[in-house]
């Protein structure tokens, strides 16, 4: 099980999350001007990175907050948590600017 | 190719099992070949082996990073079933029951099917209602799947407790002709199968890109050992399939997540099916070894560490308390975790791609071993012919952009 530091609360079990995905995809502000494959990427695809990911996880079962996390996929151990509308501390390469 | 048979079993047993001799080559990367398949898995090496034998595309690698079968192929827990809601999932994995049935003749290697049927239990009341709809709709298709009473469900699985729990079972949903097979033996058995027909089986050989000429079609892959220069290349790599794909320039809607199973210590026969439970999350079976494989979840979050966590098992173990109390004093020996490739809707894609030349078979989520003898038949149709076999022909990529999703995900969030 995790240890998710939450920027709110400190350290809690990953029980007490739920996660949110891929952080920093940003929904288009006018939809219909989207084209099908516009749309597809913003519903559909994700990075699925093996290395650093910028996710997204909720302290549900305490503050009940969004914040954002970067975290290494081939070890599951965290570099950083910022909260939302920050950019991510470390750059990456893929990440999409958005809230 | 030194063919098995009860003959020779026995001839072997008389003189102390002396004689038996390589069951594939050891081969050594050629510098072409007409096709290279990414990953030694079921699939992969399941798709090789139809090359071959169907295609008459001898001159075929299969390319795999570690050793074949130790991917999911090996991480899974065997169940197989085709009691799959819609048409186009219902014939795909039914081709592959289909197939199963008569595998060991076919490949003269005992992949150990079992068909002691898939028992599905429902434990509310929109459990039934989805189940007894799962029925009906096999049942129109031609696949077979019945109903069954609490009573006829505790009769067909007699250490099953059907009443004295949090979720009483209200029914069950049962594949007579699902079951088990060896996991093990199916990469085996496609390995030896296709050597005998000339496909060279590399090990310890991982891709680390893909070469694309001017017309942007595939010329050849970059792997730790060597070039390989090839006209086709057909991608198998499970969890990792984001990452090969990402070599060639193609980005799929697909995300990596660990999944685990666990079996207990081996003891006598008990368990006389398969039993699968949604609702309470626990997947069971007993092998032939007398080992009870056990089906957790997947963790939530993506990851490629072929672990995940302790709580995740003790989830499915104590819905499998709940369902089988003589199971309570049972050691675990050993839990271990797979990497899936889920896709949006959870169907798989087995098609074609952009780029000429390069075919993809991925995004069987947490349930591709069952569906490994039909997906290979028509992942190797799909690369001989340069088009889909027309059982694979709507799991393309382009669905999610068109609208034509599978959505299996209610029959198969996890329970795949």
């Amino acid at each position: 099980m995790l240890l998710i530091e939450c920027p709110y609360c400190g350290e809690r079990p990953e029980l007490e999350f739920v996660y949110g995905g891929q952080a920093h995809i940003a929904r288009p502000k006018t939809p219909a001007d989207s084209s099908a494959q516009e749309w597809t990427d913003y519903l559909y695809q994700r990075d699925n990175a093996k290395g650093v990911h910028a996710e997204r996880w909720r302290h549900t079962h305490g503050c009940g907050r969004f914040f954002n996390a970067l975290r290494d996929t081939t070890t599951d151990h965290f570099i950083a948590i910022y909260k939302v509308g920050e950019p991510p501390p470390v750059a990456l390469n893929t990440g999409k600017a958005g809230p | 190719m030194q063919p098995f048979s009860g003959l020779s079993l026995l001839r072997r047993g008389l003189s102390g099992q002396r004689g038996w001799t390589q069951q594939w080559r050891r081969a050594q990367p050629k510098a072409a070949y007409d096709a290279v398949i990414v990953g030694g898995g079921g699939h992969g090496l399941g798709a090789a082996y139809h090359l071959a034998k169907e295609h008459g595309l001898t001159n075929v690698a299969v390319l795999e990073k570690s050793w074949i079968g130790g991917g999911n192929t090996g991480r899974n827990t065997t169940i197989i079933r085709s009691n799959y809601l819609f048409d186009e999932s219902a014939a795909l994995y039914d081709h592959a029951v289909k197939l199963w049935e008569d595998l060991s003749q076919v490949l003269n290697y005992n992949v150990m099917f079992s068909q002691r049927g898939v028992l599905m239990l429902a434990h509310t009341v929109h459990d039934v209602q989805v189940f007894k709809r799962h029925v009906h709709a096999n049942r129109a298709s031609g696949v077979d799947n019945e109903w069954l009473t609490p009573a006829e469900a505790k009769a067909f699985c007699p250490p099953l407790n059907i009443g004295d729990i949090r979720y009483p079972v209200l029914g069950a949903a049962l594949q007579r002709r699902g079951g088990t097979a060896r996991h093990d033996a199916v990469a085996w058995g496609y390995a030896r199968a296709a050597d005998a027909l000339g496909v060279d089986i590399i090990e310890n050989c991982e891709v680390t890109g893909i070469r694309r000429g001017s017309n942007g079609a595939v010329e050849a892959v970059e792997t730790t050992r060597g070039l390989i220069r090839t006209p086709k290349v057909g991608v198998a790599a499970a969890g990792h399939t984001s990452v090969v794909m990402k070599m060639a320039g193609i980005h799929l809607p697909l995300e990596s997540y660990p999944l685990q199973a666990l079996v207990s210590e081996p003891v006598k026969p008990i368990l006389p099916c398969v039993v699968m439970s949604n609702t309470v999350h626990a997947y069971i079976s007993q092998s032939d070894k007398g080992e009870l494989v056990i089906g957790a979840g997947t963790d939530a979050y993506t990851s490629y560490t072929q672990r995940g966590g302790l709580h995740i098992s003790s989830h499915a173990l104590e819905a499998i308390c709940e369902l089988f109390p003589m199971f309570r004093r049972l050691r675990m020996l050993r839990n271990w975790g797979g990497i899936v490739d889920v896709t949006p809707d959870r169907s798989p894609i087995i098609a074609k791609t952009p780029v000429p030349g390069l075919y993809v078979n991925c995004g069987w989520g947490t349930g591709g071993f069952k569906a490994t003898p039909g997906s290979a038949h028509v992942f190797a149709f799909t690369i001989a012919r340069d088009e889909p076999h027309p059982i694979n022909a709507p799991f393309t990529i382009e669905r999610f952009r068109d609208g034509y999703l599978i959505d299996e995900a209610a029959a198969a969030a996890v329970a795949h």
